[in-house]
């Protein structure tokens, strides 16, 4: 009776230690998608902001699939349209190959950009961007979260220009943040790391 | 010998204003991009040749907006710095290209009225040397370009 229940042990410690073993690789094994190597998922995190459509949403309720994050303003011509229309059209090839993905503007511009600013902006790009924006104090929490950065320009009261970081965040429902995205990426770029990362999870 | 004279003062004088420096201004394909329609700014896009022999300067632009600046967009680590500029050098004999990620027109204060693909936009450009030269805008549709 005794050696069956010592050699029982041992066989379920074994099976532990293997499966204890098995599980710490898992999480280690880089996931060999993209061209960035990101150490760290210190990104991302919760915050609260006011949606498109005037409710307020956390990032719970907005990001519920892979989805592509990206923080700017509408009053910049130029670099913000080029990158959200760069992740409207990653989003779409993505689509087409039968992967659904997300794409989110958040506002560093909250005085100016409200609820119906980013919802009409968004729209130019893709039906489904979904523009986030809030309080001054939301979207920092935010910005935090993303550990992204943005600056008002001294100037005007209704024509100053904001510095802001320019990555787009690929992040995942459950488990947060894959990984990055910088301007130079094309939206083919994106839509293969992105449609690798969704594969490598499943 | 007067005749000569005469002849060679006449063929000077008439040669004499090929030989002052200038600059030869040439203003390609000026674009903007369509907006949304809450869009409260738009920006502008051209190339301009200098085919001159005298460097010359866009010192601003005119258009019919509460306000049109010169703008040039810096990126360091990833962070984009949009600034005002108040010249844009155009090189005798060179190209400046004003394209989306460097510089550009800001059109500011839409008023409600978006761009919208199709419209032009006349507008004044201002040269240091060549002096005011009219243009048109013509609004386009957003389209990716990839800046590497």
């Amino acid at each position: 009776m005794k050696a069956v229940i010592i050699g029982t042990v041992t066989i379920a410690a074994a099976a532990a230690l293997g499966l204890y073993t098995w599980s710490v690789s898992q999480e280690t094994a880089a996931i060999p998608c993209g061209d960035t190597a990101v150490a760290t998922s210190a990104i991302g995190g919760p915050f609260e902001l006011v949606s498109e459509t005037g409710e307020t949403v956390t990032d719970a309720d907005v990001i519920t699939k892979p989805t592509l994050v990206y923080f700017g303003y509408t009053f910049c011509p130029d670099v913000c349209p080029l990158d959200s229309a760069r992740n409207a059209q990653a989003a779409y090839m993505l689509q087409d190959e039968g992967y659904d993905v997300g794409t989110i503007f958040i506002s560093i511009d909250p005085a100016r950009d409200t609820p119906e600013v980013v919802r009409d902006y968004t729209d130019n790009f893709h039906e489904d961007m979904f523009g986030l924006t809030g309080s001054p104090e939301q979207v920092d929490v935010a910005s935090k979260a993303y550990r992204t950065y943005y600056r008002k320009q001294e100037g005007d009261d209704e024509y100053y220009l904001v510095d802001h970081s320019t990555q787009t965040y690929l992040m995942m429902p459950d488990t947060g943040f894959a990984t990055f995205f910088k301007r130079a990426h094309t939206p083919e770029e994106i839509a293969e790391t992105t449609a690798c990362f969704i594969d490598a999870r499943s | 010998m007067k005749l000569n004279t005469l002849v060679t003062t006449a063929l000077l004088t008439l040669t004499a204003p090929a030989a002052w420096a200038e600059s030869i201004i040439t203003v390609m394909k000026p674009t903007a991009f369509e907006t949304a329609a809450t869009a409260m700014a738009g920006g502008g896009f051209m190339h301009i040749t200098n085919d001159g022999d005298t460097d010359d300067t866009l010192l601003g632009v005119k258009a019919d907006f509460p306000r049109v600046e010169l703008h040039t967009t810096e990126f360091t680590d990833g962070i984009a710095k949009m600034m005002h500029v108040d010249a844009i050098p155009v090189p005798a004999g060179g190209m400046v290209a004003l394209e989306p990620g460097g510089y550009h027109v800001m059109f500011m204060g839409l008023r409600g009225d978006p761009l919208e693909i199709g419209e032009t936009i006349p507008a004044t450009l201002i040269f240091e040397h060549a002096g005011e030269i009219e243009i048109s805008f013509e609004v386009v549709e957003r389209t990716m370009r990839h800046k590497h």
